[in-house]
């Protein structure tokens, strides 16, 4: 899939124990399975329904998101910098697809 | 405007008809049809949650409620010794309860969270905190939707 999220760290640059905040937004459908189309049939459910940060490889945080979430999840969240390295946001859709998105920290 | 007062006293306070039928879907188990008190059982393994820590974070009305802006904190060190583990997002008039569930660590820093949710209706918003010592904590908020968000 070539959807690339837009992520935005406040920092690139932290002192360790700083607190980061990362802002993400993605383009999806977020397709609640619950509508109809207009001949009546159920639109079938079609969502993003993992969501997961990794620092260096260290997961600080995840979620699980059902369909009441809107479409084009925004997601914020913070993480304790602790070390330098690639921050990594992953989506993985109902039909196992992934959503990857990359960016750096830098801690000193 | 919070919804603190007690069914005597708001029997007692005259207010509009559109205030009582609020006050009384706010009340009763009226949405009951909805899966949100199973949810929140099995998350908390049948444990009753204790009101507090949690700041949860709704505007009083939403216009479109296909994006209702909310976030979300937890009060809490966040040390190998004393954090927040995850917490379960329920929503208590949707079709379907389940929001979101956020996974925190000591990694994380802070238990905090934003995001944007789907609300179909006026109703309330739960959130139920889990702790690593095994206790758990509650807020929730009332939102008044104008165009609800999960219509066909």
């Amino acid at each position: 899939m070539s959807v690339k999220p837009r992520i935005k760290l406040d920092k690139k640059e932290a002192k360790k124990g700083d607190l980061v905040e990362v802002k993400a937004l993605t383009s999806h459908v977020m397709e609640t399975g619950l509508r109809k189309d207009s001949k009546g049939s159920v639109i079938p459910r079609r969502i993003l329904n993992k969501f997961v940060c990794t620092v260096n490889g260290k997961e600080v945080f995840a979620a699980d998101f059902e369909p009441a979430i809107s479409a084009n999840p925004y997601i914020q969240f913070k993480f304790k910098a602790q070390e330098s390295g690639p921050v990594v946001l992953t989506w993985t859709d109902d039909d196992g697809s992934k959503i990857v998105g990359e960016e750096k920290i830098t801690v000193s | 405007m919070m919804f603190t007062f007690n069914r005597r006293q708001a029997l007692t306070i005259s207010v509009g008809a559109l205030a009582a039928a609020t006050l009384g879907t706010w009340i009763g188990p009226a949405h009951a049809a909805n899966d949100a008190q199973d949810l929140i059982k099995k998350f908390t393994g049948g444990k009753q949650p204790t009101q507090g820590k949690i700041r949860l974070d709704l505007p009083e009305i939403a216009e479109n409620g296909n994006t209702v802006p909310m976030s979300l904190s937890v009060e809490s060190p966040m040390t190998e010794q004393s954090h927040v583990t995850d917490v379960l997002v329920v929503a208590d008039g949707n079709p379907r309860a389940g929001v979101a569930t956020f996974h925190f660590s000591p990694a994380s820093g802070v238990a905090e969270a934003n995001t944007r949710i789907r609300l179909a209706e006026t109703q309330n918003v739960i959130a139920v905190a889990k702790m690593n010592d095994g206790s758990y904590y509650m807020a929730s908020k009332q939102v008044k939707v104008t165009i609800g968000g999960c219509g066909g």
